[in-house]
């Protein structure tokens, strides 16, 4: 279980999240609706640890360990894993190097060649990592990391934006791998919480809840296609007025 | 005339010419007499310490079973050259000159005699070195090794190669330059001449390992002909006090083609002046030249220049530098010339320390501080060579890895 308890969030000085609860219960995934710039991705990267997002106040708990101290490889090797939105280019480090480190210390060899055609990525794994790929490539190549990586708190960062239709029901299929959903709820080691700005990876993903976040605050939840559609009807300004 | 007397005496009148670039060194620091080794028929009979430090720089001397050849200069002396297969001919360039006269027409036409009191200094003690050469059609199915091993304080090491590669001909050469001095001065000068025919590839992969006493002063030139190629990668991973070099080719066939890489490393206390230049004088004559530099402290000069004075011909320079968090300098020069309108001549440059973001985002995939950066720097310094035997791949690669830890 993932438990984050009045969690405060500073980037460069500023209060971007401000006293934010969330739980997500093992083998369950969550959503998080916001509009830009709302604080959605800053969130993400806290729970990670990235270095830039200062968390001030409040903490993440996950497994019932404080991680809130932790740093960010010591936070992935603890079993946390995310899907960057904008990775950055690494030169002269290969995708399936990439993908041998993501499986790390775990007993015998990734088999890169599998993870690579299950991610359309077959042509891709003697490429830098990330070099002069697509938008929808990048997409799946976060996918392919993260199942050579295997973690079991999965975070994604709009997965599905700038990824065409054929390949938005494989990056779905991608997410369903891991988080383990063909097993029963109560088997499932994982749990997940992506972020959507239009909700279209819902279609493929089920999720069991929905939060909204604006303005750095989650202003309220429930089941995720009910306020997704209640966003596309009175569209987040509506929101930010229940907000305040 | 007599060419050999015209060299002569323009390299007289070099000898006190410093270099254009690099720091100067006085040449009256070194020695050049050192004592002579006796012939060796065996080279697996040096001893395992210098073995050792040869196979450091690629030269491995118990089995020469994938070598079509092998010569070992130590210091000033040839100490045994050999050639295992039909058509590669691979001897010291003294005894080249006593068996073919027209050798004389090729000494000094791709480096020039008095380009600086190291060039002068190489002629006037009349330096030995390699030949290596492929008749017409014939290739190389292994690369012939060559090894300049410096091994006396204080010596200067006075170096003159010559390779030619004949008509249709391939030949694949591993250069390991190195030194069993430790905490000792030295200076190894190498005049390297390149002579690609018509159709012919030469790729040669040069690897060196000093030690912080020693300076070094290669001069190396190529003219590749019509349809010819050179490829020419150099590796410098160790410390070394001084290096200062800029080899030059000149395209002056059509579609000539020169490739070089070059992937250097410079400790603190090491000085690194390391340039390639190409000149593309016929048309559709092509250029690539590609360097990774790294520093931990040491100061690097980095430099490439490409010339375009042909229809057609495409240039293009990458230059490379890497800082890590221990001081040192890099400098890099990339320079462009065109003389015409019809030519493609491009560069890109890039010096700094690792971004900070990619060292996060493999630390998100579980990765150390260390390890994140470790990572990045070994595929910073793994250069993908177009046209090179795996086997020398391997080698290069293999050199380069066994220095990380020095870098890291």
């Amino acid at each position: 279980m993932l438990k984050i308890r009045q969690l405060t969030v500073e980037v460069g000085g500023k209060e971007i999240i401000h006293r934010v609860n969330l739980t997500i219960k093992t083998g369950e995934t969550e959503v998080l609706f916001g509009p830009n710039g709302s604080g959605k991705t800053t969130l993400l990267a806290a729970i990670m640890g990235l270095p830039k997002y200062q968390v001030t106040s409040g903490s993440i708990t996950f497994r019932g360990k404080d991680i809130t101290g932790l740093s960010l490889d010591e936070r992935a090797r603890l079993g946390i894993g995310m899907a960057f939105q904008r990775p950055p280019v690494v030169r002269g480090v290969k995708t399936q190097d990439m993908l041998t480190a993501c499986f790390g210390k775990r007993r015998g060899k990734p088999d890169v060649i599998q993870l690579a055609r299950e991610a359309n990525l077959e042509d891709f794994l003697d490429r830098d990592v990330n070099y002069q790929f697509s938008g929808g490539e990048i997409k799946r190549s976060e996918m392919m990391q993260l199942l050579a990586q295997r973690p079991e708190l999965v975070l994604l960062d709009e997965p599905g934006s700038g990824v065409d239709l054929v390949n938005i029901a494989l990056i779905g299929r991608l997410i369903n791998e891991l988080l383990e959903k063909d097993c029963p709820i109560l088997e499932r080691r994982c749990m997940g919480l992506i972020i959507t700005h239009s909700g279209d990876i819902l279609n493929y993903v089920n999720a069991r809840n929905g939060y909204v976040m604006v303005d750095g605050r989650i202003i309220g939840e429930g089941d995720p296609h009910e306020i997704l559609k209640t966003i596309r009807e009175v569209g987040y300004e509506r929101c930010r007025k229940c907000a305040r | 005339m007599c060419p050999m007397k015209s060299n002569r005496d323009r390299a007289r009148t070099a000898s006190g010419k410093s270099a254009a670039l690099g720091k100067d060194i006085d040449l009256a620091d070194y020695t050049d007499s050192a004592e002579e080794p006796s012939a060796l028929a065996d080279p697996s009979r040096l001893s395992s310490r210098d073995k050792k430090q040869m196979l450091q720089v690629g030269i491995t001397l118990d089995d020469r079973d994938d070598r079509s050849g092998t010569f070992i200069q130590l210091d000033n002396t040839p100490l045994c050259s050999s050639t295992s297969q039909p058509g590669i001919e691979v001897m010291a360039i003294s005894q080249a000159r006593e068996k073919y006269d027209w050798l004389a027409d090729y000494w000094w036409q791709a480096v020039a005699v008095d380009a600086d009191k190291y060039t002068a200094r190489v002629e006037l003690n009349r330096a030995n070195g390699y030949f290596i050469r492929a008749l017409p059609g014939y290739k190389t199915i292994y690369p012939v090794q060559s090894a300049l091993y410096l091994s006396t304080p204080r010596l200067a090491q006075n170096v003159h190669n010559i390779v030619i590669a004949e008509e249709g001909s391939e030949l694949h050469i591993i250069n390991g330059c190195t030194t069993s001095l430790v905490g000792q001065s030295g200076l190894h000068l190498g005049v390297s001449e390149f002579y690609i025919k018509k159709g012919a590839r030469v790729t040669f992969t040069m690897l060196h390992s000093w030690n912080p006493e020693i300076a070094v002063r290669p001069r190396s030139g190529a003219i590749v002909e019509e349809d010819g190629l050179f490829l020419s990668n150099y590796v410098l991973m160790k410390p070394v006090r001084s290096l200062q070099m800029n080899p030059i080719t000149r395209c002056v066939g059509e579609r000539a083609t020169v490739r070089y890489n070059s992937v250097i490393a410079a400790a603190k206390g090491s000085s690194l002046d390391v340039g390639s230049r190409a000149v593309l004088d016929a048309r559709g004559a092509k250029a690539e030249i590609i360097s990774r530099a790294i520093t931990t402290g040491g100061n690097i000069t980095t430099r490439g220049y490409i010339a375009g004075n042909a229809p057609e011909v495409k240039g293009h320079l990458e230059c490379r530098g890497l800082i890590l968090n221990k001081g040192g300098m890099i400098y890099a020069i990339p320079e462009l010339k065109g003389t015409l309108a019809d030519i493609d001549l491009s560069h890109e440059a890039a010096v700094g320390k690792i971004a900070e973001e990619e060292i996060e985002y493999l630390m998100a995939r579980g990765l150390t501080p260390a390890e994140a950066t470790a990572t990045i720097v070994r595929g910073f310094l793994k250069v993908d060579i177009e046209g090179l035997p795996p086997s020398l791949s391997t080698k290069l690669q293999q050199a380069i890895k066994a220095s990380e830890k020095d870098i890291l």
